[in-house]
């Protein structure tokens, strides 16, 4: 049988707010446990709530980028659960009335494709603290520094069809936060992190299948990842003629493997009810508006400029705009080098593969704009060859210096100058008589391939620092007599 | 000296009669001399007390003190004190000390008010007789074998017995009012929003309302000056200047329009009470009030309402009490289900236990439209009533509960009886509505109070009503026997 899968995701994306959405607590993370919760936070008794306007700004920020009506009254309730890292006994979060309604967005899948992901809603609410398991010899160690932190849950209706897509939104909207400003994107640390909601069906049936939910999933490969094999595990059950059991399931990106946390049957009555502590939030034209007016430039606009103002495909726009700070770096080196397209493919290319391997974020990159632009140049003006060029960008990786320093240290500079190369190509020609003979032998149409034997040896003889064009050029007139 | 009233210790201590170090001390002997008798405070605070009436006395020397300087009061044990045990009478705060102080404490201290202690109650102010406080009831000083009402028992007996000469309180369907009533002083609820919540542990978010026990309105408004603030750390405070609720406490009441609604002297009311409040309406109109027949049409619907939105919003509030971070904690622990059960089985009281399983129930999945949704939609037509009532009148004059204080034990068993005690002030707290309650007589030697509602904000025109009530009539001047 053919089976369809059916992907929506619910999705937790942390605002870079300095302070948590109802204290005056810092967000910053990675201090000491327990020391950015305020008594607030620590839910001590006679404590109330504040919003702050941050979240909100940054929340409007988000429904306007996703084309979503803006919640012009939006309303704080509370889902009442126990657990140790909840220290309220209740979440704050918005449900009957949140702050994002229903919006879209459009992603472009490569050859063309297009998809329309809708969104459901997205809403404002506290992140909960830490419960750390490990190092307590059989207790529970909690952390709340991270209690109260707002985030957005941004849901989206069922319409994605594969891992591909499902991955091509979560990373569209990791660039849509990201260039909002509105979530530093770490993933590692947190700051986004997808549940993704699972089912199968038979492909051309209308009805949904069972669906289970994967949670907390923190980089975009454990997600494609998680995905292929959880609906690999439905399409088993179901041919198998079992049935899918709607639980919530745990991926494990080291081991590979998924678990089952909880089934439905075990699932919270959350006994929601509005908030008493926080009055009903009340958002005007005029506040959206202004909010509207000071918002940064989003990814498709700044694609769209990208093609515009310096010349990049299409594809490579979308590429380079993809990661905010990928575009923040391109305008910083094109600025410099003036080769738009050059350092468009080194930044897709080397640059990329470079921080890749070393996982290293762009903006955090030891090859800053400037050293890439100083290599660029060089192979702009024919200093260096595109192959000397990956050598000169291998040295900068190590730390050796600009580019101009290394092909200075390690005489790496292209030879162009005719005396020089004339020179290499007499002797190769000299110990080379018999294919020197052949070349000259063989019909024209063969005489290009033999070329490349002479190419080969010259460029072996200048250790590779041979102005390609100028040698080919000496070496035809030379071989042709 | 515990004779005097605010308004006389003010003016005492502004004309150097006495230090606040005396009046202070003398309170403090007076607590432990008697208060083993009343029970009325659980922590007495002579130390901190004593170095705020003689920081006080040296603002008093150094002239430019404000008002309050030097005015020993009591806080009721709901509201939060830097340093000092907040215990809400649970054992589940028992050891719980704060720190940070409530924003009334904290405008009181900038003031040089001192702090003799913290006042008994009912555990997490859930009950009308302070039966319920962990730290054992508080005996009524005009009846010592009844109730001194509540939730704010304390506050009304520790004031009653001269034991301070006012204490603040909160209300969330009658808790100052109540006892007001209950043991022949003024109690006023401003409005809901008038007074931050910042600081007074939650019961009921949406109904809570701090506020003050006096002997006198004039005491009342002299309080409620330095009580009343907005403060940005309660969301739900209103920006909104705090006059000076003295300034109209001599106006004339001629043409003050004055409604009675009949729902609030049907089946329940005690006979003699009911005379009580016809005698004040007479002397409302000797001073010149014209009286109007009003109707709440949803009064019958008010108890109701109240128990199920009090529970609900409680059953959140007090889910933080868990035995993890602060309060009571259950020894030994076999996992987190039975510290969660065994800590709060153990800290909280049957009463508070009723209202968190109540306020479940009624947000649980499949009965939250039948309970909570449907009262919240009384809540608004209660509010109608009185929005609709005060098209035509300025006050709303009624009886703050349906009887005299009643004996230990008599309603403890039957919680209907007890929740029945505030049928008459819970409304108020429904519409959000100021309310304060003066004493208008006695039956059986038992005070009686009379209720007088205000529309939204309108303190001091309350506060106007009952101060000239008390020049017309001597009821507040009365004091329980063998109180000298």
């Amino acid at each position: 049988m053919q089976w369809e899968t059916v992907i929506g995701l619910e999705v937790h994306v942390q605002l870079a707010t300095k302070t948590k959405i109802f204290s005056g607590a810092s967000t910053a993370f990675g201090a000491e446990p327990n020391t950015q919760a305020c008594a607030i936070d620590l839910a001590l008794p006679g404590t109330l709530p504040v919003v702050n306007e941050q979240a909100f700004r940054f929340a409007t920020m988000f429904g306007l980028a996703v084309n979503a009506e803006i919640g012009k009254r939006s309303v704080f309730e509370r889902k009442n659960y126990f657990y140790p890292d909840l220290p309220k006994g209740y979440q704050t979060t918005q449900l009957a009335e949140p702050i994002v309604g229903a919006g879209f967005v459009d992603l472009e899948l490569g050859e063309g494709r297009s998809k329309r992901v809708r969104i459901h809603h997205a809403h404002l609410e506290e992140d909960a603290g830490k419960s750390l398991h490990e190092d307590f010899a059989g207790m529970s160690g909690i952390d709340l520094n991270r209690a109260g932190t707002p985030l957005i849950e941004v849901v989206t209706e069922p319409d994605m069809r594969s891992a591909e897509e499902a991955v091509a939104f979560a990373k569209k909207l990791h660039s849509i936060v990201t260039s909002l400003e509105i979530c530093d994107g770490d993933m590692s640390q947190g700051s986004m992190r997808f549940d993704v909601n699972i089912s199968v069906r038979p492909k051309g049936q209308e009805k949904l299948g069972t669906r289970t939910e994967t949670k907390n999933l923190n980089s975009f490969k454990f997600m494609e990842e998680a995905i292929a094999l959880e609906v690999e595990r439905q399409i088993d059950v179901l041919e198998d003629g079992g049935k899918i059991r709607q639980e919530t399931r745990l991926y494990n990106g080291d081991t590979k493997k998924a678990r089952s946390m909880r089934s439905k049957e075990d699932s919270n009555d959350y006994r929601y009810f509005p908030c008493p502590d926080l009055l009903p939030v009340i958002l005007d034209d005029a506040y959206i508006e202004s909010v509207r007016a000071q918002m940064p430039e989003l990814p498709e606009a700044k694609r769209a400029r990208f093609v515009e103002q310096y010349g990049l495909s299409s594809y490579d726009a979308g590429q380079i705009t993809m990661d905010k700070f990928a575009a923040v770096f391109f305008e910083a080196s094109t600025k410099i080098s003036g080769e738009a397209k050059l350092t468009a493919n080194w930044i897709m290319a080397d640059l990329g593969a470079y921080l890749n391997r070393t996982e290293q974020r762009i903006d955090q990159s030891p090859i800053t704009p400037e050293l890439l632009a100083g290599l660029v140049l060089r192979v702009k003006d024919g200093t260096l060859s595109s192959k000397i060029a990956k050598q000169v960008f291998e040295a900068m990786c190590n730390g050796e210096g600009d580019a101009d320093t290394i092909i200075d240290t390690k005489g790496l500079k292209q030879v162009s100058d005719t005396g020089a190369l004339e020179k290499i190509i007499d002797d190769i020609l000299a110990a080379n008589a018999p294919q020197v003979e052949g070349y000259r032998a063989a019909p024209e149409d063969k005489r290009a391939k033999m070329l490349g034997f002479f190419v080969g040896q010259a460029m072996k003889a200048s250790k590779g620092q041979a102005n390609p064009q100028v040698l080919n050029e000496l070496l035809v007139k030379k071989l042709n007599g | 000296m515990h004779q005097f009233t605010i308004a006389e210790l003010v003016k005492g201590l502004r004309n150097k009669d006495f230090s606040s170090t005396e009046v202070t001390q003398h309170y403090l002997d007076r607590i432990a001399r008697l208060d083993s008798t009343y029970n009325s405070y659980i922590t007495v605070t002579n130390d901190i007390a004593l170095q705020q009436a003689a920081a006080a006395d040296k603002r008093l020397a150094a002239g430019n003190a404000p008002a309050l300087c030097g005015v020993p009061i009591a806080h009721k044990d709901i509201f939060c004190t830097t340093g000092v045990r907040t215990s809400c009478a649970s054992k589940m705060l028992d050891k719980f000390i704060a720190p940070y102080n409530a924003t009334i404490v904290e405008n009181y201290l900038n003031s040089g008010v001192v702090m003799l202690g913290k006042t008994n109650m009912d555990e997490f102010a859930m009950g009308s007789s302070n039966e319920t406080s962990w730290y054992g009831p508080v005996k009524n000083p005009w009846a010592i074998d009844c109730v001194p009402g509540g939730s704010s028992g304390g506050s009304a007996a520790a004031v009653a017995a001269h034991l301070a000469p006012a204490a603040t309180a909160s209300d969330t369907g009658g808790s100052i009012r109540q006892p007001a009533a209950l043991c022949g002083l003024t109690g006023i609820k401003p409005t809901y929003g008038r007074v931050s919540r910042w600081g007074m542990i939650a019961f009921a978010s949406s109904l809570d309302q701090a506020g003050i026990l006096s002997r006198t309105a004039e005491d009342a408004a002299i309080l409620l000056n330095d009580m009343a603030s907005f403060d940005a750390k309660d969301s739900t405070c209103v920006e909104r200047d705090v006059p000076d609720y003295t300034a109209d406490l001599n106006k004339s009441l001629k043409g003050l329009r004055i409604g009675v609604p009949k729902e609030y002297f049907g089946e329940g009311l005690n006979p003699q009470t009911a005379k009580l409040v016809e005698d004040a309406i007479k002397v409302y109109e000797g001073l010149g009030a014209t009286i109007h027949s009003v109707s709440l049409p949803h009064t019958h619907l008010a108890v109701p309402a109240y128990y199920v939105i009090a529970p609900a919003e409680c059953s959140a509030n007090l889910s933080r009490f868990d035995g993890v971070r602060y309060g009571h904690r259950c020894e030994n622990p076999t996992d987190l289900n039975d510290l969660y059960m065994r800590s709060r089985s153990e800290g909280f009281g049957a009463e508070v236990k009723r209202r968190i399983l109540v306020g479940a129930y009624a947000l649980s999945a499949g009965y939250y439209d039948a309970y909570y949704s449907k009262a919240q939609k009384v809540r608004r037509l209660i509010k109608q009533d009185f929005v609709d009532a005060f098209d035509s009148v300025d006050v709303i004059l009624g009886p703050t509960s349906p009887s005299p204080a009643f004996q230990f034990g008599s309603k403890s068993k039957d919680p209907v009886a007890m929740y029945l005690e505030d049928i008459y002030t819970i409304a108020t707290n429904l519409a959000g509505l100021p309310g304060l309650s003066i004493p208008c007589g006695l039956v059986d030697n038992k005070p009686v109070g009379l209720q007088l509602i205000g529309n939204f904000f309108a303190e001091s025109q309350l506060l106007n009503a009952a101060h000239q009530f008390q020049q017309a009539t001597n009821f507040h001047q009365q004091s329980a026997p063998g109180i000298e």
